[in-house]
């Protein structure tokens, strides 16, 4: 985060604010590695590279493990996303009742494809395997919002709701 | 509870389905017409976890009658207070209809979804507050950790339970007592306990259920196995996509340490017992028991090589029992009433009941807790009330990834851990996926395997390379070009694959694919053979729409429907679609007003 308007430091200081805050709470240990990166994940909205490498020294385990454990959960993200999640359900559930559809839908209105953010930043598309309310398939979550038993003009009908 | 100064009591169930339908502007609704009329010291609202049967949610009963209202919104709260509450007459129009005999049915223990239905783990949800301990307490919640703390030796706790026969939920059936066992007697001056609450079977949600409606019987069964085994410290690990489920454990975590129930010398003992969850990362693998601790410790989730098993050597190197939420949701039965009791219900080899979580092209989806040894016709069609809209039973998916599909002529196979394994299926965590004539074999084999491909850690080479294989072989069959010998060869790999694999994901991987080659070998062989997809689902196999000349009525709705123009006519006169620029899309299908198109 290098800049040039000559407070650098001062900067650098309130950008890593809300880590530092994150980190009080643990005994920063590497046990806790995967905790921190939650809470990291929800001040920051993403997982940016130098907030990485700050986590890696406080909890002093090699960068490389840091991004290994990363890069293998599918919960976190080292690029910015949207301010809404939108996550379909392709569950087998949800796929004998037609979420390709749901899904297809989606894209179409977002004018994205799964896993891509809008330019807006606003919303954020991600297929997911199962959100546990298989009983409404086909099912999408929209942030902690669950909202079943979708078609595509329902679907459309939810995402207006986000819109604003 | 205060039960004997209200009147009536009115249950609104809370659970994610519901939530999702609007449950929350149904209870304020209600309760802002009960407060116009002056009759909130008489009825009381309580909000409880899933009743099992989502799809009509939001769900309602009103006892002391039981009267069980569906779909409710908040502009019927109105009619439900004056009418019901006040005079006493039930609101016909929010009743549960049933799809065959199109009555109304008041009370729900008469609907068919229930009737058959025997409740041990869900026995609370969906009846009790979550969020409120004094509730599970009068159900007699915490009698059976009392019973044990101060009556049983650790022993005789795990006697108790391998006598009652019960088996792992999670998916291999395991015989719990026998697993406490190997805990108990393990050397170790530290031991820990670990709920698997990662549910990452598709298809699947009875844990989700249990935690978001009883999570008080979850955290007196890991007391109990702590207790057994000699662990002092426990973890539930849950998965992060279910938000309203982490919520009430963790309320019932703080009042259960207010009531003194975890923590230190419980019961005036010297047993103490410290429980936290764990939030999961999003990995399906992470529910494979050493990964799952892999994850707890913070590393990536990848399975660890067994022996040594987690009962040697688990938690960071310590001794660790581990157990499915819905296998900790019967013990505090068993210790309650007794093995022998507990044995009544079910079959020899499989004890107790199983929870199903019915899915799919199915007229009643939703939660069924039912008797080991039902058969699956019982529960697709008396519980399930058949399949939806008409159409014929094809096959049910039991099992998830690592299940396999059964076809009609094993509806009457009677449901138990070893019954299943014998047709090539198996139990799984209970998720039922019915498909009917429409889904195609070969697809959902390709599904699965997509599933289980892209979920796969990577570690190990039969499971990283043998699972991309068979997902190409099979998405070339899907799309008409398959070859001769493509059989032989997913069988072949299928093979390798299951016996080659380090963890049960790569292990149960080819199941879906040897299922269906066992049972459907004929969509196989159409789809390699002659290009067709019997159930007409593989878009890249059907042929060109065509109008019938005789029906249609010339509406031109079609020619705008069609994306690649390739309908052509008159007003008012027949259409005609061009065979080669038909891409087969079926939009014009669905707009036709006299359905004149078919395939
Ligand atoms: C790939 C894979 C995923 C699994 N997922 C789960 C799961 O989500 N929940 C679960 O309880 N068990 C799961 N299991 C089974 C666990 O490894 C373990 O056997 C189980 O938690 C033991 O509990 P039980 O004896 O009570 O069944 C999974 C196994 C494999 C191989
Ligand atoms: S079988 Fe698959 S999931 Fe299991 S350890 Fe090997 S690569 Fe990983
Ligand atoms: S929509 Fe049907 S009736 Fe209308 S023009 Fe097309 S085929 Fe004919
Ligand atoms: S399969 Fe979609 S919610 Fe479970
Ligand atoms: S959430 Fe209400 S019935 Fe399942």
């Amino acid at each position: 985060m290098a800049c040039s308007c000559g407070n650098a430091e001062e900067n650098q200081e309130k950008y890593f604010a809300p880590l530092k805050k994150v980190l009080e709470n643990y005994d920063k240990k590497a046990k806790d590695l995967i905790p921190v990166l939650q809470e990291t994940q929800e001040e920051y909205g993403y997982l940016p590279q130098e907030v990485l490498e700050e986590i890696a020294k406080s909890l002093r385990v090699p960068f490389s493990q840091v991004y290994g454990v990363v890069t293998f959960y599918s919960q976190f993200h080292l690029e910015p996303r949207g301010e809404n999640i939108i996550r379909i359900c392709m569950g087998t559930a949800c796929h004998v009742r037609g979420a390709d559809k749901v899904l297809d839908t989606m894209k179409e209105e977002l004018g994205i494809d799964d896993g891509e953010t809008t330019e807006d930043l606003k919303f954020t598309l991600e297929s997911v395997a199962c959100i546990g309310a298989c009983g409404l398939a086909p099912v999408i979550m929209v942030n902690d919002n669950t909202h079943g038993l979708l078609t595509p003009e329902t679907t459309v009908e939810v995402l207006d709701q986000y819109r604003g | 509870m205060d039960q004997s100064i209200y009147r009536s009591h009115i249950l609104i169930c809370g659970g994610t389905g519901c939530v999702s339908s609007g449950c929350k502007e149904v209870r304020s609704s209600l309760e802002e017409e009960l407060a116009e009329r002056d009759l909130v010291n008489e009825i009381k609202v309580i909000e409880t976890g899933c009743h099992g049967f989502c799809e009509k949610g939001p769900l309602m009963i009103v006892y002391p009658e039981g009267v069980f209202y569906c779909k409710v919104q908040p502009e019927d709260m109105e009619e439900v207070v004056e009418e019901h509450i006040l005079k006493g007459k039930v609101v016909e129009r929010l009743l549960y209809t049933d799809p065959t005999t199109g009555e109304n049915i008041p009370s729900y223990q008469e609907i068919d979804f229930y009737k058959k239905q025997q409740r041990t783990a869900l026995i609370n949800c969906g009846y009790i507050d979550p969020e409120e301990i004094k509730e599970y307490i009068a159900t007699g919640g915490y009698e059976a950790i009392g019973k044990a703390l101060t009556e049983m030796t650790p022993q005789e706790v795990i006697d108790e339970v391998k006598e009652s026969g019960l088996r792992g939920r999670g998916g291999g059936g395991f015989p719990t007592g026998l697993k406490w066992q190997f805990a108990s007697d393990a050397e170790g001056d530290k031991k820990y306990v670990i709920c698997n609450a990662d549910e990452g079977d598709p298809g699947a949600f009875m844990d989700r259920s249990i935690l978001e409606g009883d999570p008080h019987v979850l955290i007196e069964g890991m007391i109990l196995a702590a207790y057994a085994v000699g662990a002092d410290e426990g973890y539930v690990y849950v998965r992060a996509e279910y938000p309203l489920a982490i919520k009430r454990l963790r309320v019932a975590l703080e009042q259960a340490e207010e009531n003194g129930l975890l923590g230190e010398n419980l019961f005036g003992t010297d047993f103490s017992f410290k429980l936290r969850i764990k939030e999961g990362a999003g990995a399906f693998v992470c529910g494979e028991e050493t990964a799952l601790m892999a994850s707890i410790e913070g590393e990536r989730g990848m399975p660890r090589p067994r022996p040594p098993f987690p009962a040697e050597k688990g938690l960071w190197g310590k001794p660790t029992n581990i157990n499915n939420v819905e296998t900790y949701a019967n013990v505090p039965a068993i210790i309650k009433e007794g093995a022998e009791a507990y044995k009544q219900v079910g079959t020899e080899g499989s004890t107790g009941t199983k929870v199903f979580a019915l899915t799919g092209k199915i007229n009643n989806t939703g939660l069924a807790e039912v008797p080991m040894g039902i058969t699956m016709r019982e529960i697709i069609y008396d519980i399930g009330g058949g399949i939806n809209e008409g159409k014929e039973f094809k096959a049910v998916q039991i099992g998830g990834p690592s299940g396999g599909c059964l076809p009609e002529d094993k509806l009457d196979l009677t449901i138990d851990y070893d019954s299943l394994l014998e047709v090539g299926a198996m139990m799984g965590s209970g998720g039922l996926v019915v498909m009917d004539e429409d889904t195609c074999m070969v697809d959902v084999a390709r599904f699965f395997l997509d599933f289980t491909q892209s979920e796969s850690c990577g570690k190990c080479t039969p499971c990283r390379i043998g699972t991309k294989q068979m997902l190409d072989i099979l998405e070339r069959i899907t799309v008409g070009e398959g070859q001769e010998g493509d059989i032989e060869l997913l069988e072949r790999l299928a093979e390798n694959i299951k016996s080659t694999s380090l963890c049960g994901l790569g292990q149960t991987a080819p199941n879906p694919v040897l299922s269906t080659l066992r049972y459907f070998r004929d969509e196989y062989e159409a789809h390699i053979y002659e290009q067709t997809c019997p159930a007409g689902a593989c878009e890249e196999l059907l042929g060109a729409y065509v109008i019938d000349g005789e029906a249609c009525v010339g509406c031109t709705v079609c020619t705008e429907a069609c994306p690649v123009d390739a309908i052509a006519g008159e007003a008012k006169e027949e259409h005609l679609i061009d065979e080669d620029a038909c891409i087969a899309c079926g939009a014009c299908v669905d707009k036709c007003p006299v359905d004149a198109i078919t395939q």
